[in-house]
């Protein structure tokens, strides 16, 4: 086990994109920590510079106190899972998951009793004679994992392992990689660009967009305090509404007056420890995630709204309202009739209340 | 759903007229080597005739240098061939794998080669063989055959490498091996197909080539098949039984080649390594 450093790291390819634009980050030993964001954000191209698959333009890779920029990725004592599985197709599991050892030399005894273990972990002993042709999705994501557990590596990579499965799969595949690490407790990056695996599996998760950090935090942290606009709308799902309009007067406007919700110093909306009398007045764009935009009750009341839409979850019923021009997602009970056509007043849960810039970064202000 | 008998009929009926256009050269072959004499053209219809002999066939290891020939022929095929593979499989795999300066317009070169007649490219080659000292020696010839062969060989296995998902190397590399080492164990055994093309090309443009063999070779003794048999054609008396046995004999080492690789030349040997 080991932990993983990086400083100041810069991927620039050469027809001139930049990938990663200089990011930092200090990975302890024994975490599970995500690397998420949308398509083309660097996070692939930061694992594979982790990797060894990818040239530094700049910075340094840390594994240990040991700096290793200019090692090869066999001798970085990582293992890799990808997401289109590599398995060699003309191994059978149990060659594919031995290569590895074989080719470090490893005795023939021993790479039998790690092989033997790995597949009893994963329970595939029964495939361990089967070429990769011959299994099914999920079993060449198991032989995938064990070729990686089999080496016993200080770190762990994962490039969206589980994207090619499909739904029920990836929810077993991702509770059994979850149950995995608590065993092994290794150090463990993994890219997704799914935000509930990001949620469900990290300690931490790094957002990413553009080639740049946005936010490195405990999932919950980043979905009760996301950083700014980009991460709010990132994670959580259905999305997070946003109201563009001003801050005035102790109260939030939304454009053209079509709502407006007191910003009072009273715990209510802003949450507690937090004052409006410190918030920059002028323009700002109000997020408000479905599930703190409630039917009032004890909920500090912010607009009434027509519902346009009604989709019918069973526990619950995403309502979808227009507000200010704009459509808004309003989770309402299961229990409570939603139809569209009904006139809902609306109110903003305790600590519901995100504020951030109305600029292009649209950091956040309370 | 079952196909009307009609339809089936039909099928077969247009399947065997193609079987037999194709068969009819090589049984009138047949025919002409087992015939006593040297008689090309016979009244009789009959595939193997009633005073068949193996009279052509003896005399050609008997009184003919035909084994010579037939060494000959292997050695230049035989290194044409290993040749061929291991210019072509590291060639074309750094086309496939590594962006150079002068990587397109290399492979648009190699690709214009292609596009002139092999005649026309005889004299320009004879003279280059020639400067090289190489004029009657096997080495001119595998030289030429190799140049010639080559083009396509690496267009081939280029296009085959680039079908071998990138991730497998990856993987072979994060699991200790060099570059090297992933190409040797990963990526060859994997392009097989892809080599045995290029083996079987290779041996073909040697094994049955005639027009370069003659200018380049003058003595008897280092001939190839194709020169020892055309010899048997005299412009007064050609000698038709021994050109027809000797080309049935010429013909069955490339059957054995194709059939021993033919379990080779299965596609979809990459099938489940990596999900698309």
């Amino acid at each position: 086990m080991a932990t993983v450093t990086i400083r100041d790291l810069h991927k620039r390819y050469a027809e001139g994109f930049h990938a990663v634009r200089g990011i930092s980050l200090d990975i302890a030993d024994g975490e599970f920590l995500v690397l998420v964001g949308p398509s083309g954000c660097g996070k692939s191209t930061t694992l594979r510079m982790v990797a060894g698959l990818e040239e530094v333009t700049s910075g340094e890779i840390r594994i240990g106190d040991r700096v290793v920029n200019d090692v090869a990725p066999g001798d970085r004592d990582i293992a890799m899972v990808f997401q289109n599985y590599a398995l060699y197709p003309h191994l059978s599991v149990r060659e594919n998951m031995a290569f590895g050892l074989k080719m470090r030399g490893t005795p023939a005894a021993e790479i039998d009793r790690r092989v033997a273990d790995a597949a009893a972990a994963l329970s595939i002993e029964h495939l361990l004679a089967r070429r990769p042709r011959e299994l099914s999705g999920g079993q060449r994501q198991r032989v995938a994992v064990g070729r990686a557990i089999v080496r016993e590596p200080e770190v762990f990579l994962f490039d969206e392992p589980l994207s090619n499965l499909d739904a029920k799969l990836r929810v077993q595949m991702r509770a059994e990689l979850a149950r995995l690490h608590r065993r092994l407790g290794t150090t463990v990056i993994y890219v997704t660009h799914d935000q509930v695996e990001a949620m469900t599996l990290g300690d931490r998760i790094v957002l990413m967009n553009h080639g740049v950090i946005q936010q490195i935090d405990a999932p919950l942290a980043i979905y009760r305090r996301p950083a700014n606009r980009f991460v709010a709308s990132f994670i959580g799902s259905p999305t997070m509404n946003f109201f563009p309009g001003a801050i005035r007067d102790g109260a939030f406007v939304v454009d053209g007056d079509a709502a407006r919700l007191p910003l009072a110093d009273d715990g209510s909306g802003l949450g507690s420890g937090q004052s409006a009398a410190l918030l920059p007045q002028g323009p700002a764009v109000l997020g408000i995630r479905p599930e703190d935009l409630v039917v009032t009750g004890d909920a500090v009341p912010f607009t009434t709204a027509v519902i346009e839409v009604a989709e019918q979850m069973g526990h619950e019923t995403l309502a979808h309202v227009s507000v200010g021009g704009s459509s808004h997602v309003v989770r309402v009970p299961g229990d409570r009739a939603a139809s569209p056509g009904d006139r809902l007043s609306l109110g903003v849960r305790p600590g519901g209340v995100h504020l951030f810039a109305a600029d292009d970064e649209g950091r956040r202000l309370n | 759903m079952k196909e009307p008998l009609r339809i089936t009929l039909l099928r077969h009926a247009v399947l065997l007229l193609f079987v037999a256009i194709s068969l009819y050269p090589v049984l009138n072959v047949v025919s002409i080597s087992l015939r006593p004499g040297d008689r090309l053209r016979s009244t009789d219809l009959s595939i193997i005739p009633p005073d068949w002999t193996f009279e052509s066939y003896v005399k050609l290891f008997t009184e003919q240098p035909f084994l010579r020939w037939l060494g000959n022929s292997l050695v230049v095929s035989g290194v044409v061939t290993l040749t061929g593979v291991a210019l072509a499989s590291t060639a074309g795999y750094a086309f496939s794998r590594f962006r150079f300066i002068g990587r397109k317009a290399t492979m648009l070169a190699i690709l214009t080669t292609q596009m002139f007649p092999a005649t026309m490219l005889l004299l320009p080659l004879y003279v280059l063989i020639a400067k090289l000292g190489l004029v009657d020696t096997w080495l001119g010839l595998m030289v030429f055959y190799t140049a010639t062969a080559l083009p396509f060989c690496v267009w081939q296995m280029k296009g085959f490498y680039d079908t071998i998902p990138a991730s497998l190397e990856e993987a072979a590399r994060i699991d200790g091996c060099s570059r090297a080492q992933a190409f040797w164990h990963v990526v060859l055994p994997l392009a097989t197909p892809g080599l045995v093309i290029t083996a079987l090309f290779s041996f073909m443009t040697a094994w049955s080539e005639y027009i370069v063999a003659a200018q380049v070779m003058q003595d008897e003794s280092m001939f190839t098949l194709p020169l020892g048999i055309k010899g048997f054609q005299a412009s007064l008396s050609s000698q038709w039984g021994l050109y027809a046995a000797a080309s049935i004999l010429v013909s069955i080492p490339v059957v054995a080649v194709f059939l021993a690789f033919s379990k080779y030349l299965v596609n979809g040997l990459t099938v489940g390594s990596v999900k698309e």
